[in-house]
């Protein structure tokens, strides 16, 4: 079962190439005359083309970009002429630390949220969480990040407004740089979490076997956390990672905000500079990254579900 | 048995309970008074809408969520149980009063193993230790007589069948040996077959243990069996209450009169009709996936105007014979012939005219009925789609309908919300007839409806044979509604025809083993009934015949 999901998630990832590789052709302007420049001679014009074989045909084009990424070659950056490699591997780390970061406040936070609002359904608690984090999210993303800004490094100079990082940093002097981007992160997804848990159980507790455990006297914290939660897991799981793949994948604004050098900054210049081969490879390391946490999703709901962990 | 003051367990004065329906709190329960001692069984029937199980777990001091309890006293050992605070209550849950749900598939926690939820409330409280608990576990399933006793808490509850997941349930009730059960309908999920292992498990460890029950049950036969008094309920309201053997032998009121002759129905058939085969199926074999058969070398006919019952337990392939005729099914080998001809095993390259003359009624009415469509729509959409009906006429049609299943012209405004059970049995029916068909398939009909309305729904499809022609098949378990509505009866077991003929055949000696197993499982009015048919089992065991349980 795994396998075949394992399989289908290579052959999606093939598709987006493609659609990577159209999308990216069909941007409008030509390449060859936004990087030299108006002044740029109709020979020199020809020459940059032949040189990055943008005279080929597409699937010509296709193929051997594919073929290079398949070799693990993801080309060079026309903007600098580095290899695309040596570029987005800080830029990985990055974002995934700032990912990682806000996953580990806001994973925990947001589940035992949804279980405080299952356990104490429709009292001023429950609302006031509801209101809250929806309100949260209902805001832009930016929105949110500018608020943080004002409020918490300008106002009160807790944090610094802008998330710089230097490789000479030590892991808490980063942290602490990139504290307000991971707040804005974990402020926008807790909503999603939240909902989504206290939804779970209390879905949960409507099935007989919580009534049975309310008629055998257990607890009323103990049905919660023995009886209601394992049988919850399978959608907590599938939003919990559906999350996580926005805060790698959807963290563009909140990077470019705070001015962090993450993947998503590195795809908005690479965008204005037509740095074409450094989008398309973005792009597919983001559609890669998603493809492989939904199917770690799909896995652990499976382990979640004791019919099919422990088959008749 | 004794009933001086101080063997009195439970109290329960003037309770009156009241549900949230429709925006407004409505009384469900109405100043309903009884009484439990030490070591007795009261039993509480009624239809469903009774009250009785809002009652059984409100002696618990418990309401489902949309209930609450007004007014009156539940007098539990000297302790008052209403307004009682929750941690009071929670402490006389589980070791005091124990509860037996109807499902015990649904109301074990799937994602546990059986000796873990067996051992929580005893651990909890500190009144065993675990292995102690467990020792107890073990103690009890065997007294249960459940298979391989020291290992069966190991598994979890999907890995275990229906029947010794509801005695794993009773087993667990017992756990701290409390002093009152409520059994809420404990049997009712289970085949007829089952049912009579669990009710004698349950019998002989209640017994053996002096615990008192409540127990709960729309059937009058089972509780006839395990009850030492036995009180009716109709719409909340106390009907009357007696001893067991006074209330069936010599009921006062007119509603347990009518409860006890639902049992007694005999539907007459009208033999008409010719010896015209409207359906016949030849060698039928049927496997879902590539291997498991399902069904072996069925043979079987039917005639116009006939009703052919198809009994067994579940499992026993009667619902794949159906998928196999109508369609969704199509046989590995065999063949369906409809009026003559063989008819294509693919639902989807029979011709719309077949598909017309071939109608299904399913179990669950709820879910067979669309519930944003008014019964107009819901009854007209055949009579565009065979007929190509529409506006007056079709309107015209729907009112005939209507009135060949017996109700007025003001339910075509109405949505499934608004009917009751036994009314939307019947606009499945009316939709059924819709099509003019030759054959009506209904699939367990009437195993959702409470007696009564069972009862209206075989009538009702009676009436409409002898006026209509058409044949059925009925697919079902349940004893009295083949007794009281079949020509013919197919009996199967384990996806093969065990025997088959005409009903006076199969339901007259000599009895075929496992019909006989069958016939002495249905359960009979007599309250001592149980104890017999236990004894019966044994010969027929000894004869070869099994249950799988």
């Amino acid at each position: 079962m795994v396998l075949k999901r394992l399989f289908l998630g290579v052959g999606m990832l093939f598709v987006i190439s493609v659609l990577i590789f159209i999308g990216v052709e069909a941007l409008p302007g030509d390449l060859a005359e936004a990087i030299l420049g108006q002044a740029a001679t109709p020979e020199s014009i020809q020459a940059f083309r032949s040189n990055l074989k943008l005279d080929l045909p597409p699937h010509t084009r296709y193929l051997s970009w594919i073929g290079g990424i398949l070799q693990g070659d993801l080309g060079t950056s026309l903007a600098n002429n580095r290899p695309i490699a040596d570029l987005l591997s800080s830029r990985i780390s990055n974002t995934f630390f700032l990912a990682a970061t806000a996953a580990v406040f806001s994973i925990p936070i947001s589940i035992l949220l949804g279980i405080l609002a299952a356990l104490y359904r429709e009292s001023f608690f429950d609302k006031f969480i509801s209101i809250f984090t929806l309100s949260m999210i209902s805001f832009p993303e930016f929105f949110v990040a500018y608020i943080l800004m004002v409020l918490l490094a300008v106002e009160f100079q807790i944090f610094p407004s802008l998330a710089i990082v230097r490789d000479s940093m030590t892991f808490f002097e980063r942290l602490y740089a990139i504290s307000l981007p991971a707040l804005t992160l974990t402020l926008i997804v807790i909503a999603h979490m939240m909902r989504m848990t206290r939804a779970a159980i209390i879905n949960v507790l409507a099935s007989p076997y919580i009534e049975m455990a309310h008629l055998k006297g257990i607890k009323k914290v103990r049905i919660i956390v023995q009886h209601a939660t394992p049988n919850s897991l399978s959608p907590i799981i599938n939003v919990v990672v559906l999350n996580l793949a926005y805060m790698v994948v959807g963290v563009v604004l909140v990077e470019v905000v705070f001015v962090y050098p993450g993947l998503g900054q590195l795809l908005v210049d690479s965008v204005s500079k037509r740095d074409l081969p450094v989008v398309q490879a973005s792009c597919l390391i983001f559609a890669g990254v998603y493809i492989l946490l939904n199917l770690l999703a799909d896995v652990l709901s499976i382990l979640a579900n004791p019919k099919l962990r422990h088959p008749k | 048995m004794k009933k001086t003051g101080a063997n009195r367990l439970l109290n329960v004065h003037d309770l009156c309970i009241e549900g949230y329906q429709e925006e407004e709190w409505r009384q469900i329960v109405n100043g309903v008074s009884f009484y439990v001692d030490r070591g007795e069984v009261l039993g509480l029937i009624g239809e469903s809408g009774a009250g009785k199980s809002t009652i059984g777990i409100a002696s618990m001091g418990y309401t489902r969520a949309g209930c609450r309890i007004k007014a009156g006293s539940i007098l539990f050992d000297g302790q008052e149980l209403f307004g009682a605070d929750y941690e009071t209550l929670r402490r006389v849950r589980g070791p005091r009063i124990a509860y037996v749900a109807q499902s015990a598939a649904a109301s074990f926690n799937p994602a546990h193993k059986l000796i873990h939820q067996f051992v929580e409330m005893p651990v909890q409280e500190g009144i065993m230790s675990f292995s102690k608990a467990e020792a107890r576990a073990k103690e009890l399933f065997r007294r249960l007589d459940l298979p391989d006793p020291d290992n069966i808490g190991d598994r979890y509850p999907h890995q275990v069948s229906g029947g010794q997941l509801q005695r794993c349930m009773v087993a667990m009730a017992m756990a701290c040996n409390p002093d009152l059960i409520v059994f809420d309908e404990p049997t009712t999920a289970l085949d007829v077959t089952t049912q009579i292992e669990v009710l004698g498990a349950i019998k002989e460890v209640i017994q053996a243990y002096g615990t008192a029950a409540i127990y709960i049950t729309h059937d009058l036969a089972v509780v006839a069996q395990i009850a030492d008094r036995i009180m009716v309920l109709q719409h909340g309201y106390e009907v009357e209450t007696g001893e067991t053997r006074q209330m069936i032998e010599s009921p006062k009121k007119d509603y347990t009169r009518e409860l006890l002759s639902v049992r007694k129905t005999r539907g007459k058939t009208i033999n008409h009709g010719g010896e015209e085969t409207v359906l016949a199926v030849e060698n039928v074999r049927a496997a879902y996936g590539n291997n498991v058969i399902v069904l072996d070398g069925i043979n079987t006919k039917i005639g116009r105007g006939k009703t052919v019952s198809i009994v067994g337990e579940s499992g026993s392939g009667k619902s794949t014979l159906a998928r196999v005729i109508t369609g969704l099914l199509p046989p590995i080998d065999g063949k369906v012939h409809f009026c003559g001809e063989v008819i294509p095993p693919k639902l989807k390259n029979r011709p719309k005219e077949l598909l017309r003359r071939m109608q299904m009624i399913y179990q669950m009415p709820d879910t067979a009925l669309n519930p944003k469509h008014k019964v107009k729509k819901i009854l007209g959409r055949p009579l565009n789609f065979y007929f190509g009906m529409s506006g007056k006429e079709r309107d015209q049609r729907i009112l005939k309908l209507l009135e060949l299943i017996e109700l007025g012209p003001e339910y075509m405004e109405r949505y499934p919300d608004e009917l009751s059970g036994g009314e939307k049995q019947r606009v499945c029916i009316a939709r059924a007839l819709a099509a003019k068909p030759d054959l009506i398939i209904c699939d367990e009909v009437t195993s959702a409806l409470d007696q009564l309305g069972a009862k209206g729904i075989l009538k009702l499809l009676q009436n409409l044979q002898n006026e209509l022609q058409v044949s059925y098949i009925f697919i079902t378990h349940d004893l009295d509604t083949v007794k009281a509505i079949s020509d013919h009866i197919v009996v199967m077991y384990q996806g093969k025809v065990v025997e088959q003929g005409p009903k006076s055949d199969i339901l007259h000696p000599p009895y075929e083993p496992y019909t006989d197993l069958l016939l002495s499982s249905a359960p009979e009015m007599n309250p001592d009934w149980l104890d017999h048919v236990i004894k019966h089992r044994q010969r027929l065991a000894d004869k070869g015949v099994s249950i799988r349980s």
